[in-house]
């Protein structure tokens, strides 16, 4: 095996095409198929991209008639799902395969078959859902997309309702990408309990590894209940069951308790990594380490254990019990708590540091920002009787776009940024970046601030197109000029990759002067990533290694 | 080329960690456990609902010999990774074929069971909630007992072409945790189906 992976290094790199992407299909390596994860999710963020500027079109004036009704439903439930599953997912995941083996010392992921086969699960997953475009009607020729939204509730994705195979499809996409998930949790936690390098005790991971080590433990425990439920929907739609049958004493609650048991814990799973990224990058770009490492760690493991308990705060407008509610209420306040700790940690880190505001670290202050809004009002949806106001709402999306555009894609474009020099060994571009930060930035908060007042003054979600009068027009027309901003920001973040592949220097192996492991290799790091395994005494090993009258080694 | 080696420490030396293989396995068995968890509750939650017969306590009667075999069958690996820690082979092998033998007789119960039930009470998987429930659940028990002596079989393969070994022991014991597991199951889904649902 290894003598193989070293003679793969030293052919030159002019070989034919055809080659070259045998060896990318083929590969176990968790550096490759981290990149393959990514790169399979900045595909999809366009695609999910397009559908969801083609609903702001169709939103930016009352009686616009750009999309048919039909075709809106097809948008907004394609969108859901693959920025998801196919976009927010294989980021994470392939951040995960990328940097935890890097930062723990270790060769490769505990299971680098697996891995690679969890890799195509996804993708597989990804062309189900998109193959629907064109198979979804049969053999009809014009094809249908899924309509049923992206938690699917019961009875549209009956047969009678849904006719066509367009939900088959998208239950068989779903079920593929939870068999590429777990077959990853698993790994990353084998990976992370079995193959750290000596002396990196568990109190002495970097807090990246930690949040990824609950994340994926969040993954084991709410992505089964999500493929449970799609085998019960197949079983329905193919065997003529009646798990979710109203007609036969089914029930179509049931569906929407086990697809949220999923989806709650799912936003953690999301989130949790985005926290693993300011957690790296804000301490290195304050020049100091992290403030209260430990209340970290015992923050994420509660929000990991209270994340399992709040999932019908989706479902207060079902007319729960009083008791239910009450339950739900107090579980997702409670969640605010461990979460408020972490925002004030990354604070106190940044109190008194010689902040340095390179592209990743300004992402993320922009991420402490927007992801107290979000969770504030996160906190206001909680409040049972005013979700039964907003419940279903453009409040309730611009929430929870807060939450994944604010939180998650920002803090994935400052790890981007932040680690591909490690991953190319080449620099980008700072003034695009800027450029890409201001214009997605500005595109984010005129879109999303002001999606909040619609949804306030009772504007449904999902809805094609509207009646003039109500008081949405101006700010749904607002919500669609920043579509155009935020596009602009993509277009540099894209144009700045290319610029770093054509124009950029060498990186060097540290270009951040930062402290975990990944640095003291070459960038980018060869295969076997480390020719003698490291030995760390601290939680900072490089800044042992960089100061050795002053060893962090000797205060932990 | 690797700056971080700051010497041997005295911990590394003695640096433990432990074995993928379980950690793996154990990660594995909590995520199935989780989709188990969902058939149960729904099972549970749809005892009493159907429109329709036949009901639960007209049809079932529970499969105590297949159910003493398929926990019988646990015991017999146990004992099979006892025999090939210690180098008896054939022993060993007596074993693994003897909790193969169990887990197909398993099996062969569920069939029968199905095969009644469907030609002599005309209960299938559409006929009523409790047909939805039931197949489903027990049908995904069955998979996985199916999985699991597919893995057993492929081990026998190995046995009797002289490629196993002795120091394969601890990859066989990862395997023997799958195989408690869904007899554990079983032990959950026989309570659910056959106790509480009747």
């Amino acid at each position: 095996m290894s003598t193989t992976s070293i003679a793969l290094t030293e052919v030159p790199a002019s070989r034919p095409f055809p080659l070259h992407l045998h060896e990318w299909v083929t590969t176990v390596d968790h550096k490759r198929l981290g990149i393959l994860y990514i790169l399979l999710g900045v595909i999809f963020l366009a695609a999910g991209g397009i559908e969801a500027t083609i609903m702001r079109v169709q939103l930016v004036r009352p009686h616009n008639d750009v999309v048919s009704p039909e075709a809106f439903n097809r948008m907004f439930t394609m969108h859901g799902t693959t920025m998801i599953f196919f976009v927010a997912m294989p980021l994470v995941f392939g951040f995960a395969n990328y940097l935890v083996p890097l930062m723990i010392g270790a060769r490769d992921m505990a299971f680098p078959r697996l891995n690679a086969f969890s890799f195509w699960m996804t993708a597989l997953g990804g062309v189900f859902l998109y193959f629907s475009f064109l198979g979804g009607d049969g053999l009809y020729g014009a094809g249908s997309a899924p309509d049923v939204g992206w938690f699917a509730y019961a009875p549209l994705t009956a047969k009678t309702f849904s006719v066509g195979h367009s939900t088959d499809f998208w239950t068989l996409s779903l079920l593929s990408s939870d068999i590429g998930s777990i077959g990853t949790a698993i790994n990353i936690i084998a990976t992370i309990l079995c193959l750290r390098c000596p002396g990196m005790m568990l109190g002495k991971m970097p807090l990246l590894v930690w949040l990824n080590l609950v994340m994926a433990g969040l993954v084991i425990l709410a992505v089964g209940p999500l493929s449970a439920a799609q085998i019960m929907l197949l079983i329905d739609r193919y065997l003529g069951a009646h798990f979710f049958d109203t007609q036969a004493g089914g029930s179509a609650v049931i569906w929407m308790h086990f697809f949220w048991i999923f989806g709650h814990p799912e936003v953690y799973v999301l989130i949790l990594p985005a926290f693993a990224f300011a957690s790296e990058i804000i301490p290195v770009f304050s020049r100091k380490a992290m403030f209260g490492y430990s209340v970290m760690v015992l923050a994420t493991i509660a929000i990991g254990f209270i994340g399992m308990s709040v999932w019908a705060h989706h479902m207060f407008t079902v007319g729960m019990s009083a008791g239910a509610s009450t339950f739900f209420v107090l579980s997702t306040m409670a969640i605010a708590v461990p979460t408020g700790i972490k925002i004030f940690n990354w604070m106190a880190t940044m109190w008194g540091g010689k902040i340095r505001f390179d592209a990743p670290m300004i992402f993320c202050v922009a991420f402490l920002f927007q992801f107290l809004v979000a969770g504030l009002t996160g906190v206001t949806l909680a409040v049972a009787p005013l979700d039964w106001q907003l419940g279903n709402s453009y409040y309730v999306v611009a929430h929870f776009h807060y939450v994944i555009v604010g939180g998650i894609l920002f803090t994935i474009f400052a790890a981007i940024y932040y680690w591909l020099p490690k991953v190319t060994g080449k620099t980008y571009s700072e003034r695009l970046a800027r450029a890409h930060f201001w214009l997605f930035f500005i595109g984010f908060h005129l879109t999303f601030d002001f999606m909040h007042i619609p949804g306030l003054l009772g504007m449904p979600r999902r809805i094609y197109t509207y009646e003039p009068g109500r008081g949405w027009d101006t700010w749904n027309l607002i919500a669609t000029v920043g579509v155009a901003f935020q596009a602009a920001g993509i277009l540099f973040f894209a144009g700045n990759l290319v610029w770093s592949y054509l124009k950029g220097k060498p990186a060097g192996n540290d270009p951040w002067d930062a402290w975990t492991l990944e640095w003291s290799t070459s960038s980018p790091p060869p295969i076997y990533n480390y020719a003698t395994i490291p030995v760390v005494r601290s939680r900072r090993p490089l800044w042992d290694l960089k100061h050795p009258e002053d060893p962090d080694w000797r205060y932990e | 080329m690797n700056a971080v080696s700051v010497g041997l420490l005295e911990n590394t030396l003695n640096w433990r960690l432990p074995s993928k293989g379980h950690v793996g396995m154990w990660c594995l068995i909590a995520a199935e456990a989780a989709i188990f968890t969902i058939f149960v509750v729904a099972y549970l939650f749809y005892i009493g609902k159907s429109t329709t017969g036949p009901q639960p306590k007209d049809v079932l009667h529970a499969p105590i010999f297949y159910s003493v075999c398929l926990l019988a069958s646990s015991l017999t690996i146990h004992i099979a990774l006892l025999k090939i820690r210690a180098g008896e082979m054939a022993a060993f092998a007596r074993w693994w074929l003897v909790t193969i033998a169990l887990g197909c007789v398993f099996l062969f119960g569920t069939a029968r069971e199905w095969n009644s039930l469907i030609f002599r009470d005309g209960l299938t998987i559409s006929t009523n909630l409790f047909g939805t429930t039931y197949y489903s659940l027990v049908g995904l028990h069955a998979f996985h007992v199916t999985m699991g002596l597919l893995a057993l079989i492929t081990i026998a393969l190995f046995f009797f072409t002289a490629k196993l070994r002795r120091e394969h022991s601890d990859r066989l014991e990862v395997l023997s945790m799958y195989w408690h597991f869904v007899d554990v199951v079983w032990i959950v889904v026989f309570t659910v189906v056959y106790v509480i649902g009747t």
